[in-house]
C-alpha cells in the first residue's frame, strides 16, 4: 500500500477556528430567523408585562389614570380588601372548580374517542370537538345567554318540571357558562395524551393479572399525565381571568376577578389598582406554567 | 479504465495538488480518492467520536468503513460529506482540502440510511434535483434521469410518490438520485439496514454490479460485518473513534491484527495464554502450542483461531505431526444445520468453539466426550489484549 | 394506535362511555343549534317561537354600525394573520432547526406565555403600554395586539408540523447542491406548508373571536364585529344577535373544514 502520508506529504490542518466559525454562523442563522419575533414580542409582550407591575405602584390621578409620581403601595394594600379577597376567593374556586369537572368529565370523553378502533371514527369524533372549539366563544355563551333567560328554554324546562327556576344571573350560571367554554380546551390536549398511549403495555399489565381498573389505574392514568397537566393549565387559568362570562350571564353579586379588574379601567377609574389586580394573576400564572414545565409537560 | 477515469477527474477538479512533491504521474496513479489526515471530531467537551484518523481510500474503490454503533464511522462519513466538519485534521477529495465547504459545494453525493427521499416529489423529481440544483439543461436532465431510472431497475415508476413505493424500491431511488449527479465519491450510510435478509443480499450484490459498472469510488457504512466482507476491496474497521485496522477483506478475516477485529469479524476462539518462546504460547489449561506471535517472553496474549480451522480427534496419535494438539472436554453441542459448533473445554474454563462440517461422514460427539483439539499454527495468532 | 380486543372495557363500561360521549355532544351542540334556530324565529323573544322569517338576517345587513365592525374584523383579522405568520414559522423555523443560539431558552419560554395568558390581563397590558407610549388606539392597535398572541400559535402548530419531518431531508437537499435559499423553497416550505396554513387559519380564527383584548385597544369609530356584538348582549337580547351569531358559526365552520382539509393534504404524502 503506497499510503501517501508513508511518502512524506506534509499534513494540512484544518484550522480549529474555522469548525468554530462554521458553528457561530449556524448559530446566527437561528437568531435571525426568530430575531423579528423576539423583537416583537419584546415590545409588545414583555414590555408591557413589566409596565403593568410599574403601574401598580404609580398613584392614581383625578381620572383614574396612573401618576407616574408618588410611588405607593395603596394598590397593593387594596389588594387585603375584604371585597377583593371575596371575589379573589371566588374566582379562584371557580376556576378550580371549573378545572376539576372538566376533567372528571372530559377524560372519559376523551378516553373515549381515543380509544375508537378505526382511525377514521377517532377523526370524525374529533371533528365533531374541534367545530363548538373553533366556534366563537361569544356566541357559545350568548346561547347559555338565552337558554337560562326568562323565557329560556332551560329555564321553561326548570320551571315546568319544578327542578329549578331562572338561573340567569347567579354563580351557578357563571359556572354553566365556564364549564361549557373550556370543556373542549381539556378534550383536545387529554384525547392527544391518550393516543399516544402504547397500548401493548396495557396488555402486558393485563398479561401480569391486573384487572380492567387495576390496568386503568396502573398504567393509563399515569401515562396520560401530561395531557392532564396541559389540559388544567389550559383551563384553570383562563378561568381565573374569565371575563365575558361572568359579564354575560353574571350578576353584581357574582363578580369574579376579570370583570372587576375591567371595572377599574371603566366605572371605578382606578388604573394602579387595576394594574396591581393583574399582576396578582400574572404572578399566580406563572406560578402555574413554573409547575407545568417542572412537571415534564412540553407540549400544548 | 481506471485511469482514465482519474484523468477525467483531475482534470474536472483543475487543481494542481500543491502539497505533494514526486512527479505528476505518479501522483495521478495513486491519487487519494478521500483521504483524512489526523482528522478528530469532538462534540461539545466530552464526547470524542473521531480520533485521529488517518485513511487512504483509492479511486475506483469499494471501501467500507464498519464497526459497532458509536465507533464514528457515520460521523466519518459526514465530514466527507461536509454534513460535519472535523475539529482538527483535514479531509482532503481528490487532493483538495475541504475545510468547512457546506454539502453542496463538495464533488460528493450521499445515499441516507431513511433515504431522505423529498415525499412531496415524484421518483423522477427526486432524481432530477440534483441536476436542477446545477443548472443542468432541461433535455440532459430528462435523458440522465431516465438512465438512472433503468440503472437501478425502476423503470416506469418515475411518476409514483414515495409513499407508493417499497422499501427497496426506495432505496434504489435514492441510490439513483445521487449517482446521476455523476459524483466523484458515492457515500452510502447504512443504505441496506432496514431492508429484510433475503432482499438485503439481492441489493449487496446489485451495489456491487453498479458500483464496477459506473467505476466511481463507493465508501460504505454498515456495522454488519458480513455485509463488509462480502462486498467491499478494503475494509477499514473502527471503534471508539479510531481505526483499529485498514485492510482487504481476507487481511481483516485471516489475519486480524489486534482483538477487537479479530472478535468483531466472524467467529473467534479466544484463549487467555502466555508466551513461552519464539511463536510459542502457553495456554491457561496448561498446554504449549505453536502460533504466530509478537513479543516477549512472559507478556500476556489471547490465542486467536478460527472455528473452522479446528479440527476434533479422540486421541494424540491421530492428527497428522507438526499441528498443534490441545486436549478437552465437549462441554455443549449446538446444531446450526449446516454444520454443528462444540464448545470444547481445555482447561481452566477457556473454551474453544469448534465449527464441523454437517456431512454424513463427519464423527459426532457428545457432551463430555474427551477429544484433541487439532490446529495448524498457521491459523493461529496470538494478540495483544 | 387503537386498543385491541382484549383489552377494550367490558361491554358495559363501553356502553356507559358511548353513552357519556354522546350526552356530551348533545350538550355541546345543543345550545348552539337553538341560536341557530331562533334566528329565523319571528317573535323577538328568544326563548319563544314564533314562526319563520328571515326578518332578522334583513335587519343585520342593513344595520350599518354591524357591517361596518364586520369590516373592521376583517381587516384586523387579515394583517395580524398574514403578519404573525411569517414572524411565527420564521420563530418555529429558528427554535426547530438551530439547536444553539443566543436567548434561545428564554424565547423558547416566552414563546408559550402568550398561550396561557388570560384574556383580560393582556387588553390589560397592552392599553397601559399603548397609553404609555403614546400610540393612539385604533385599528392598528387591534392588529398590533392580534399579532402579539398569535405569533405564538402560529409557531406551536408549525412546529409540531416540523418535527415530524425527517431531518435528513435538508441535509439531502444540501448534498444535492441546493443552495439554503432553494432548500427552502423547494423541500423545506412545501413540506410545512400544511402547518403553516393550519398557523394561519388558527390565528384567523383568533383574531375574530377576540373580544376583549379589542375592546380595550380599540380607537373610536374601529370596533370589530365581537365587541359590537358583546355590546348589543348588554344593551338588548334579540334575536339578531342570533343571526349575526349563526354567521360567525358558519364562518368557523368553514374555517375548521379548510384547516382540516389542509392537514389532510399535507398527511397523504408522509
Amino acid at each position: 500500500m503506497t499510503d501517501l502520508k508513508d511518502r512524506g506529504a506534509p499534513v494540512e490542518q484544518v484550522n480549529p477556528e474555522l469548525e468554530k466559525k462554521a458553528n457561530r454562523r449556524e448559530s446566527w442563522r437561528g437568531f435571525f430567523h426568530a430575531a423579528p419575533a423576539y423583537v416583537y414580542l419584546t415590545f409588545f409582550f414583555i414590555l408591557p408585562l413589566i409596565i403593568v407591575f410599574v403601574f401598580s405602584f404609580a398613584s392614581r390621578s383625578r381620572t383614574g389614570k396612573p401618576l407616574l409620581a408618588d410611588w405607593n403601595l395603596d394598590s397593593w394594600i387594596k389588594l387585603l380588601d375584604p371585597l377583593v379577597r371575596t371575589i379573589a376567593v371566588r374566582s379562584l374556586w371557580m376556576a378550580i372548580l371549573n378545572t376539576v369537572i372538566c376533567l372528571i368529565i372530559g377524560y372519559p370523553f376523551a378516553y373515549w374517542i381515543a380509544t375508537r378502533a378505526k382511525r377514521s371514527t377517532r377523526t370524525f369524533l374529533l371533528v365533531l370537538v374541534l367545530i363548538p372549539f373553533w366556534s366563537n366563544f361569544l356566541v357559545r355563551t350568548y346561547a347559555w345567554r338565552t337558554l337560562l333567560g326568562n323565557d329560556g328554554l332551560v329555564t321553561q324546562f326548570g320551571e315546568a318540571t319544578g327542578l329549578w327556576g331562572r338561573m340567569l344571573f347567579t354563580e351557578p350560571a357563571v359556572f354553566i357558562g365556564l364549564f361549557y367554554g373550556y370543556l373542549p380546551f381539556v378534550v383536545l390536549p387529554l384525547y392527544a395524551a391518550i393516543e399516544r398511549i402504547d397500548w401493548s403495555l396495557v396488555e402486558a399489565a393485563r398479561d401480569l393479572y391486573a384487572s380492567g381498573s387495576q390496568a386503568f389505574r396502573r398504567v393509563t392514568l399515569p401515562l396520560s399525565k401530561p395531557g392532564i397537566i396541559a389540559g388544567s393549565v389550559l383551563v384553570f387559568i383562563p378561568s381565573l381571568g374569565a371575563y365575558v362570562t361572568p359579564d354575560i350571564l353574571g350578576g353584581a353579586k357574582t363578580t369574579l376577578l376579570g370583570n372587576y379588574i375591567v371595572t377599574q379601567f371603566g366605572g371605578a377609574r382606578n388604573w394602579p389598582f387595576g394594574a396591581s389586580l393583574s399582576s396578582a394573576i400574572l404572578i399566580v400564572m406563572l406560578l402555574a406554567t413554573l409547575f407545568y414545565f417542572r412537571s415534564d409537560g412540553k407540549t400544548l | 479504465m481506471l485511469l482514465a477515469a482519474q484523468g477525467r477527474t483531475l482534470t474536472s477538479v483543475g487543481k494542481t495538488p500543491s502539497q505533494y512533491a514526486g512527479d505528476w504521474d505518479e501522483v495521478t496513479e495513486h491519487q487519494s480518492a478521500v483521504s483524512f489526515r489526523g482528522v478528530t471530531k469532538r462534540f461539545g467537551d466530552e464526547v470524542v467520536a473521531v480520533d485521529g484518523v488517518d485513511i487512504d481510500i483509492r479511486d475506483g474503490e469499494f471501501f467500507s468503513l464498519l464497526g459497532p454503533s458509536g465507533c464514528g464511522k457515520t460521523t466519518s462519513l459526514r465530514m466527507i460529506a461536509g454534513l460535519e466538519f472535523p475539529t482538527e485534521g483535514s479531509v482532503q477529495i481528490f487532493g483538495e482540502e475541504m475545510g468547512v465547504r457546506p454539502p453542496n459545494k463538495r464533488p460528493v453525493n450521499t445515499v441516507f440510511q431513511s433515504y431522505a427521499l423529498f415525499p412531496h416529489m415524484n421518483v423522477e423529481d427526486n432524481i432530477a434535483f440534483g441536476l436542477r440544483m446545477q443548472g443542468v439543461d432541461k433535455s440532459e436532465v430528462l435523458t440522465r434521469v431516465g438512465d438512472s431510472i433503468d440503472l437501478v431497475r425502476l423503470t416506469g415508476l418515475g411518476k409514483r410518490k414515495p409513499n407508493k413505493l417499497s422499501g427497496g424500491q426506495q432505496q434504489r431511488v435514492a441510490l439513483a438520485r445521487a449517482l446521476v449527479n455523476r459524483p466523484k465519491v458515492l457515500l452510502l450510510d447504512e443504505p441496506l439496514g432496514a431492508l429484510d435478509l433475503k432482499l438485503r443480499q439481492t441489493m449487496q450484490l446489485e451495489l456491487k454490479d453498479i458500483q464496477s459498472e459506473v467505476g466511481i469510488t463507493f465508501v460504505y457504512v454498515t456495522h454488519d460485518q458480513e455485509e463488509a466482507l462480502t462486498m467491499s476491496d478494503r475494509i477499514a474497521v473502527m471503534s471508539e473513534g479510531k481505526l483499529a485496522q485498514v485492510g482487504t477483506s481476507e487481511e481483516i478475516y485471516e489475519t486480524p491484527t489486534n482483538v477487537f477485529v479479530a472478535g468483531f469479524v466472524g467467529e473467534m476462539c479466544f484463549v487467555p495464554a502466555v508466551i513461552v518462546g519464539d511463536n510459542q504460547v502457553r495456554l491457561e489449561g496448561g498446554s504449549v502450542v505453536a502460533a504466530r506471535a509478537d513479543g516477549a517472553a512472559g507478556d500476556d496474549v489471547v490465542l486467536t483461531v478460527r472455528p473452522e480451522s479446528l479440527h476434533l480427534y479422540a486421541q494424540m496419535g491421530e492428527a497428522p505431526d507438526g499441528r498443534n494438539a490441545v486436549p478437552g472436554t465437549i462441554h455443549r453441542r449446538v446444531f446450526f444445520g449446516d454444520s454443528i459448533m462444540y464448545e470444547v473445554d481445555v482447561g481452566a474454563a477457556a473454551m474453544m468453539d469448534v465449527r464441523v462440517e454437517n456431512i454424513p461422514s463427519a464423527r459426532r460427539w457428545n457432551e463430555g466426550d474427551s477429544v484433541i483439539v487439532d490446529f495448524h499454527p498457521d491459523a493461529a495468532a496470538a494478540l495483544a489484549e | 394506535m387503537s386498543v385491541s380486543q382484549g383489552t377494550s372495557a367490558k361491554r358495559w363500561v363501553d356502553r356507559l362511555l358511548a353513552i357519556n360521549g354522546w350526552l356530551i355532544f348533545a350538550f355541546l351542540y345543543l345550545p348552539i343549534i337553538f341560536v341557530v334556530a331562533f334566528s329565523f324565529s319571528a317573535s323577538s323573544n328568544v326563548g319563544v317561537w314564533g314562526g319563520f322569517t328571515l326578518d332578522w338576517y334583513d335587519r343585520m345587513f342593513q344595520n350599518s354600525q354591524m357591517m361596518n365592525a364586520l369590516r373592521n374584523s376583517l381587516w384586523v383579522a387579515l394583517w395580524s394573520t398574514i403578519i404573525a405568520t411569517v414572524l411565527g414559522t420564521a420563530a418555529a423555523l429558528a427554535l426547530d432547526r438551530y439547536k444553539r443560539w443566543l436567548g434561545r431558552g428564554p424565547f423558547d419560554a416566552v414563546l408559550y406565555l402568550p398561550i396561557i395568558i388570560p384574556d383580560v390581563t393582556m387588553a390589560v397590558m397592552l392599553l397601559l403600554w399603548f397609553t404609555q407610549i403614546g400610540i393612539g388606539l385604533g385599528k392598528e392597535t387591534i392588529i398590533l395586539a392580534h399579532i402579539a398572541f398569535n405569533i405564538s400559535f402560529v409557531a406551536i402548530v408549525v412546529r409540531a408540523r416540523l418535527s415530524h419531518m425527517d431531518a435528513s431531508i435538508e441535509e439531502a437537499a444540501s448534498d444535492l447542491y441546493a443552495t439554503r435559499w432553494q432548500a427552502f423553497r423547494k423541500v423545506t416550505f412545501p413540506l410545512i406548508l400544511p402547518g403553516v396554513l393550519g398557523g394561519a387559519l388558527l390565528a384567523l380564527t383568533l383574531s375574530l373571536d377576540d373580544v376583549v383584548i379589542a375592546s380595550f385597544v380599540q380607537g373610536p369609530g374601529a370596533t370589530t364585529l365581537p365587541v359590537y356584538v358583546f355590546g348589543l348582549i348588554k344593551r338588548s337580547v334579540t334575536p339578531e344577535i342570533n343571526a349575526v351569531s349563526t354567521l360567525m358559526l358558519g364562518a368557523s365552520m368553514i374555517l375548521v373544514f379548510a384547516s382540516l382539509g389542509f392537514q389532510r393534504r399535507g398527511e397523504k404524502n408522509d
